[in-house]
């Protein structure tokens, strides 16, 4: 966790948050008890960002972390920061509240001044009270309030605090939701009990485009629920959420559903992904050869579709009011996407709907947390004024949460006389890694595609390429090689839903460009450090790889079966820098040894929360690419527990070292998607350099390794 | 309507009677007529320790323990392991070690945890990491919560 702490000079344009919500009212205010209230637009995922956004308020306004009351993300009272994703959140909303805050500290300051009768110079501001310079005279925010009126713009010529003079931004802060989290206090958005709180559970159609033909509503039998139907969105509520969850349960087992055998083979996505219709995305237009080529190498990499797998199942809650509006609790990453997808599917004006958030377990990009709502929004139509609460099940989290999408990769590289790259050509074939709400003009809830007569929902998009991409990010390698043409090709038609998973389609092309240079090392008998530097020009990224590769002893003779991998790219091209050095045994099993990652994000703000974003990300990585595969048949998607989506486990989790290269002089950026790519790269070297076969498909499980050395037996 | 009986059991030191199917899981129990919402659901499974209870003095998944079969027995919640406001070695060891992401998963593990310290008061970082096994985290906070355990492992109960 990282905040942004570069100079805001005077007169300088507005963050683009202030100038969205304007009001200084909207962001703070002081409570009957003297707290400062704070409402951001951002929400806290478990990054820690309430507590780094904490740090930056109270840094500027003078005031104890303590004597602040950060408020949840809410449309109706907060204001409008759009989305939590991305590694550049808090750099984003940290800048916003600076200049927020430091208006709000003038105001007080010049109140203080006239009641004073001084000038707004001879106060200051120390640990919450405002005093004359002098010290005779003191008071404090909650005491001035009803002389502020901070219904007013924030203005841009209210200098923020020069950052060399930071107190509290820089050191790494206990964060503010753990003691709740730590002692078991109710804290998730499925602890809520609110006043006349109902209980909802969906039943969900057993496969994508199944449609539902008969359900006897009969067999809940006499207890107190109600099932609502609509089309083939299928719903119970009561007063007992044991009872419902074991009413859905009959239900589900009484419904009869129509069926089609539309999804891909699983074994063979590369035929699926790459059959279209596609959308090409250009990223680099054919640069033509610079030198011809004395060997030309190819080779396919694909990763299938990955679950999110949050711990805890989506959850929402939604209570409609007598006089129409709908207001909901959601651990959504985005409260005012939501609200217009909600208005929008409901045919409401946005201003009637209100989404407050309320936290959930980590969500790691795009899951059900706006489809959870939705669902309850539509579950509590029938009970005006009662809320209802609505928790998926394991299986639907598991089966029915947008994917990341399955990948391909066909790279091909022609080679020099000298051994040198001489071309490059690069086709990364995906579904869209961004189906959330709002997206390709839809409200995309799921709920809105089973109600009666509704469309399916379209596929995923992509996010400009401008700003990243999605099936093209990290297409383009960080190394400088010529004769390049790169080229994403977006699938425009698939009946599996994919979203937005960390790190979008870096997770997969990092791992294919740096899987192809050890190849291509290989093939002209380097080793694979020395051939990465022979093409790497740009002198932060050589840092880290060397950082990583003498923190992990690159070089040194390993035991049998045991062998190291690298890994490197810089996330989205122009985020942060990261190495890593993967030591693996695979005998008959894969294990990791260790992880050794080196990153630069800039100017380093907060060391521990740079190192936990690290940690999480190449432990999150290490399980994607040695375990998990969503699996289905042709129907239905059958990976939807523990066993047959297992992840990794505590024993399997590498000791993992982050070394962080400070930049003083560059600007912060994000570090929670910068080791996915990375890491997966350095695990299949890793393990390609152990057995001596090259595994080119996704997840590096045993079997994939015996297949590979099947294959490559003669 | 299915059928309800008076169960009575043993929670946190008290004694409780609760009114309700027999069959309920005790998770649903502890969270709904309890009040009690330190046990996460995180499956229903029994497959990801999200709800971790102990049992006289077993750890078991309380989303897959029917309520009868904690009848006349002791339960013991993540609640139950502070005592007097003063947080149990594990946990205050988490915090210290800021050893969370989101936590949903520290409730299960804290009771796991201390499970295995009042077993073996002073595992190395093998034995932990196996003992939680049968904990799941999507965070990866894993090596963070494994030191933390270890260090709790080396304070005054
Ligand atoms: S919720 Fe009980 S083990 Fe997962
Ligand atoms: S900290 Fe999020 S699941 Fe463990």
């Amino acid at each position: 966790m990282s905040v942004h702490g570069g100079p805001v000079v005077a007169g300088a344009a507005l963050p683009r948050d202030v100038v969205v919500n304007p009001s200084l009212a909207t962001w703070v205010g002081v409570g009957d008890d003297g707290a400062i209230e704070i409402r951001v637009g951002k929400v806290e995922l478990g990054q820690g960002i309430v507590t780094a956004l904490a740090q930056v308020a109270a840094e500027e306004l003078d005031v104890p972390v303590s004597q602040l009351r950060m408020l949840p993300a809410n449309t109706g009272t907060g204001p409008d920061e759009g989305l939590t994703a991305g590694s550049t959140s808090v750099a984003d909303a940290g800048s916003a509240l600076r200049v927020v805050c430091a208006n709000v500290r003038a105001l007080f300051v010049a109140a203080a001044a006239r009641r004073w009768l001084v000038l707004p110079e001879e106060v200051t501001v120390v640990d919450g009270h405002l005093c004359t310079v002098a010290g005779d005279r003191c008071t404090t925010f909650g005491a001035l309030a009803a002389a502020v009126d901070l219904r007013t713009p924030a203005r841009a010529d209210v200098t923020p605090k020069d950052p060399r003079t930071y107190r509290l931004v820089g050191s790494s802060a206990a964060r503010l939701d753990l003691p709740d989290k730590v002692s078991g206090a109710a804290r998730y958005i499925a602890d809520l009990r609110l006043p006349g709180q109902l209980f909802g559970r969906v039943v969900r159609p057993p496969s994508p485009g199944a449609r539902l033909i008969t359900v006897d509503a009969e067999v809940v039998g006499s207890v107190a629920v109600d099932v609502v139907r609509d089309g083939s969105f299928l719903g119970v509520v009561g007063a007992d959420e044991a009872v419902v969850v074991s009413a859905a349960e009959r239900l589900r087992r009484a419904a009869t559903w129509a069926e089609h055998d539309r999804l891909p083979d699983e074994d063979d996505l590369a035929t699926f992904l790459t059959g279209g219709p596609h959308e090409a995305i250009p990223v680099v237009a054919d640069e033509g050869p610079r030198m011809p080529a004395v060997r030309t190498l190819r080779a396919r990499y694909t990763r299938p579709f990955l679950a999110h797998a949050s711990i805890a199942p989506s959850c929402g809650v939604a209570r409609w009011e007598p006089d129409g509006s709908v207001s909901i609790w959601s651990h959504t990453q985005g409260v005012h996407r939501l609200r217009d997808a909600v208005a929008r599917a409901l045919d409401l004006p946005s201003t009637t709907v209100t989404v407050q958030h309320v936290e959930n377990a980590g969500c790691y990009g795009h899951n059900a947390a706006d489809d959870a709502a939705f669902d309850a929004v539509l579950l509590a139509r029938g009970t005006p004024g009662r809320p209802v609460q609505v928790q998926w099940s394991r299986r639907d989290e598991l089966a029915w949460a947008p994917f990341g999408p399955a990948m391909v990769v066909d790279v091909e590289a022609g080679l020099g006389a000298s051994g040198s790259v001489v071309s490059w050509s690069f086709d990364v074939w995906s579904q869209g890694h961004n189906s959330r709400p709002g997206y390709a003009g839809v409200p995309g809830l799921l709920a809105g595609a089973h109600l009666a007569g509704a469309p399916p929902l379209p596929a995923a998009a992509d996010p400009p390429t401008r700003t990243g991409g999605g099936t093209v990010r990290n297409a383009v390698p960080v190394y400088d090689l010529p004769g390049r043409r790169i080229t994403g090709h977006r699938l425009l038609d698939s009946p599996i839903r994919s979203s937005a998973l960390r790190a979008l389609g870096a997770h997969h092309n990092v791992f294919a460009i740096e899987s192809f240079m050890d190849e291509l090392a290989a093939a002209v008998g380097a080793d694979p450090l020395e051939h990465r530097l022979r093409h790497l020009p740009d002198e932060r990224a050589r840092a880290v790889l060397t950082t990583a590769a003498e923190a992990a002893d690159w070089g040194d003779p390993s035991p049998d079966g045991v062998a190291r991998g690298i890994g490197l790219a810089r996330y989205k091209d122009r985020g942060a820098y990261c190495a890593v050095v993967a030591e693996v045994e695979a005998r008959t099993d894969i294990r990791v040894r260790r992880l050794t990652l080196a990153v630069d994000v800039g100017r380093v703000v907060n060391p521990d929360g740079v190192r936990m974003q690290i940690e999480g990300g190449a432990v999150q990585a290490t399980s994607w690419t040695l375990k998990e595969r969503v699996r289905f048949d042709r129907s239905r998607v059958t990976s939807d527990d523990w066993e047959s989506y297992p992840i990794l486990r505590f024993s399997e989790v590498p000791p993992v070292s982050v070394h962080v290269i400070d930049r003083p002089d560059r600007p912060s950026v994000g570090a929670g998607e910068a080791a996915q790519g990375p890491t997966a790269a350095a695990l299949a070297n890793a393990v390609a350099a152990a057995v001596g076969v090259r595994v080119r498909d996704l997840p590096l499980t045993p079997e994939a390794v015996v297949a590979a050395i099947e294959a490559a037996a003669p | 309507m299915p059928v309800t009986e008076r169960v009575r059991l043993t929670v946190n030191g008290g004694v409780v009677e609760v009114t309700a199917d027999p069959a309920t899981p005790l998770l649903s129990v502890l969270r709904n007529q309890l009040g009690l919402m330190g046990s996460r659901f995180g499956c229903g499974m029994g497959l990801c320790g999200a709800c971790f209870v102990q049992l006289d003095g077993a750890v078991v998944p309380s989303c897959d323990t029917p309520l009868r079969a904690a009848q006349g027995r002791t339960v013991r919640t993540v609640e139950g392991l502070s005592a007097d406001g003063a947080l149990h070695r594990v946990q205050q060891a988490i915090l210290d070690g800021q050893a969370a992401q989101c936590g949903f998963c520290i409730s299960g593990i804290v009771v796991r945890a201390a499970a295995l310290l009042d077993e073996q008061p002073s595992p190395d970082a093998a034995t932990v990491a196996a003992a939680l096994d049968r904990n799941l985290c999507r965070c990866g906070a894993q090596r963070r919560i494994v030191a933390a355990v270890v260090a709790a492992a080396r304070r005054e109960p």
